[in-house]
């Protein structure tokens, strides 16, 4: 078996919190111990409600951040110790695209630029004939007419935005690209049209996307598996079936829950959690989860629960399923 | 059923409106030349003083003068009248002159004062804004350099050399710098924390290369605004250090010096502070009003405008 694309072993990154000149230091607890892989060609989705470190994981797998702790390895080779001249090559690798369409693309450089940066930067073009080729092929491929090239970014719409960074992204023919809430900032139907853009670019191209959001409805659109982060830590982690269908731990059932349904006569269980999501500078003992779960019971205070696998392919982090299937809740409030 | 309505007639009794025309005919926007006239009257005033007192300036022998430094005692402290247009000072020497000429001290050490603070203050925050370890140094060196207000750094300063043009301009050039690296060091912040950025390091552009393509274009319009703010407080602090006698030597004629020279006179004869305070005043409003118009001008939000 060939190595995966990416592998995230333990990964941590915790920011020291300003203005502790004496007594002790306090961290933000972004990202504590997560561990995830990605294969080629596929898609995961970080979901998780806002301030959980989806895009500090981003952040770190692109080393715009270097990790606190743990490693990020990337087609068998550890980035996450690397300096910044090692690093070139394997920045090629991973790109990223942005939520915010309007801050992502820099005022003052026209398209044509902007898509030749990257190239340049990593010599993929020998000679301006075939800059201009790929270039050209690059709108052809994110559905831009080539003229644009010589605009600027205020002369786009947002989806037309959003298409040229996913260019950019493009440009470096990376492996993998990261989409930190991606089409968050879009509306519906420009939202369709750049999911679908994302699918057929990654099957066309064999792309690996680690597609970070917090919009279950698109993540069950496109994903191949699903991984659930409550608080710098994954709470579960599997397949799109199995994530959807059988949710194994409880907080993955609340989310699921608050996805909106179309139809107005379904009956649906809404699940509500009490409280807001505790402070990452102190995170709660135990089971992270346990201050806001409906199910929380003692052992859930005093011990963290591991991820464990619960299924093939299928991992969750809940003490509930080291019980009898009739004693689980999960499992008796059968959701599929 | 809308269109099936709008066909019937009017019930009797009711007051049609008239028919609007079809299109009414939008007014275009000015462009060019008069249409900056129009959108930004200030700007275009204090560009026109400004322009006027750079040609004073540069023509001032052409400009019916006479050498501004000629003394004549037997007609010292005279009205202003047709040979003299402003009157003259105590020593008989003729004030328009000396006035004319003194624009020529402040217009110099005003631009030159502009474009070094702003090119040192550039480079010094560019480096501070990227460098994390360089920040901590330079910016408590600013910090303290800011503490000591701009002018008395400037008198301290021209304390240590001669009074000269040049060491004028050195002097507030130095107190002025701190106040450009700070902005500068600001916007750079602000910027690197856009996702633009952060692809450009994605996309493996280098530190240096961020900075020259990313980073420097966007600091040049809140800097422009900021040198012409400069550029009048460095002349108001020329005339400053020149009124207490620590500026360009008192045989050069300066707004600053003029009026140090005039000020024991004052009740006697207030012409000889006023007419150089009065240039003063104006090219320094003429600056700030210009300045302004750019800082509109160069907001990304109103380019479209220009």
């Amino acid at each position: 078996m060939t190595a995966p694309l990416l592998e995230v072993n333990d990964l941590k990154m915790h920011f020291p919190l300003g203005g502790a000149l004496f007594g002790e230091r306090r961290y933000v607890y972004a990202v504590d111990g997560l561990s995830f892989r990605v294969e080629r060609g596929e898609t995961l989705s970080l979901v998780g409600e806002s301030g959980c470190g989806k895009s500090t994981v981003g952040r770190a797998i692109l080393r715009l951040l270097k990790p606190t702790g743990g490693q990020v390895v990337l087609a068998g080779k550890r980035i996450d110790d690397m300096g910044s001249a090692k690093l070139r090559p394997y920045r090629r690798r991973v790109q990223v695209v942005f939520q915010d369409p309007f801050s992502s693309l820099n005022p003052r450089i026209r398209v044509r630029d902007a898509l030749a940066e990257p190239i340049n930067n990593f010599g993929l073009a020998k000679d301006n004939a075939e800059l201009t080729r790929k270039l050209n092929m690059l709108m052809d491929k994110v559905g831009l007419p080539r003229e644009a090239l010589g605009r600027w970014p205020h002369e786009f719409s947002g989806g037309q935005r959003q298409r040229v960074g996913i260019a950019r992204a493009l440009a470096a023919e990376p492996d993998l690209i990261v989409c930190d809430e991606a089409v968050s900032a879009l509306d519906v139907s420009v939202k369709a049209q750049i999911v679908n853009l994302l699918g057929d670019l990654q099957k066309e191209l064999g792309l690996a996307l680690l597609f970070i959001s917090h919009d279950l409805a698109i993540v069950e659109h496109m994903t191949h598996r699903v991984a659930v982060m409550y608080l710098g830590k994954i709470a579960e982690i599997g397949t799109k079936r199995q994530i959807f269908a059988r949710p194994r731990h409880p907080y993955t059932e609340a989310l699921l829950s608050a996805v909106p349904t179309p139809d107005p006569l379904a009956k649906r269980e809404r699940i509500m959690l009490k409280g807001d999501v505790p402070s990452p500078i102190s995170p709660p003992s135990g089971c992270r989860f346990h201050t806001r779960c409906p199910y929380a019971f003692d052992r859930c205070k005093s011990e963290e629960p591991r991820l464990r696998e619960v299924e093939k392919g299928h991992e969750a982090a809940c003490h509930l399923n080291d019980r009898d299937a009739q004693d689980n809740p999960l499992l008796s409030g059968a959701r599929a | 059923m809308a269109v099936e309505a709008r066909t019937l007639a009017p019930p009797p009794g009711l007051k049609v409106a008239e028919e609007l025309p079809d299109v009414i005919p939008a007014r275009k926007p000015l462009k060019g030349f008069w249409g900056v006239v129009r959108r930004r009257p200030a700007a275009a005033l204090g560009g026109a003083i400004l322009l006027a007192m750079i040609a004073v300036a540069a023509f001032a022998p052409l400009l019916g003068t006479v050498d501004p430094g000629e003394l004549a005692p037997s007609r010292r402290l005279r009205p202003p009248s047709a040979d003299f247009w402003f009157g003259t000072d105590m020593l008989g020497r003729d004030l328009y002159s000396r006035v004319v000429y003194g624009a020529q001290v402040s217009l110099v050490v005003g631009f030159s004062v502009a474009v070094l603070a702003s090119v040192f203050g550039l480079a010094i925050g560019l480096v501070s804004g990227t460098v994390r370890w360089i920040d901590g140094v330079v910016m408590r060196l600013i910090d303290g350099m800011m503490s000591i207000p701009p002018i008395l750094l400037a008198v301290a300063l021209m304390a240590l050399t001669r009074g000269s043009l040049q060491n004028v301009v050195i002097a507030i050039t130095l107190a002025e710098i701190p106040r450009v690296a700070r902005l500068v060091r600001g916007v750079v912040l602000s910027l690197r924390e856009q996702p633009y950025i952060d692809a450009a390091i994605a996309a493996g552009t280098s530190t240096p290369m961020l900075v020259i393509r990313h980073i420097l274009p966007n600091t040049l319009a809140p800097m422009t605004v900021q040198a012409t703010y400069i550029c009048a407080s460095a002349m108001i602090v020329e005339a400053i250090l020149s009124f207490i006698g620590a500026g360009v030597p008192p045989i050069t004629p300066s707004w600053g010096n003029i009026m140090a020279e005039g000020r024991a006179l004052w009740q006697v004869k207030p012409t000889i502070v006023f007419f150089p305070a009065i240039f003063l005043s104006l090219t320094v409003l003429a600056v700030n009003l210009l300045g302004d118009g750019l800082r509109d001008a160069l907001d990304p939000r109103m380019a479209k405008s220009l």
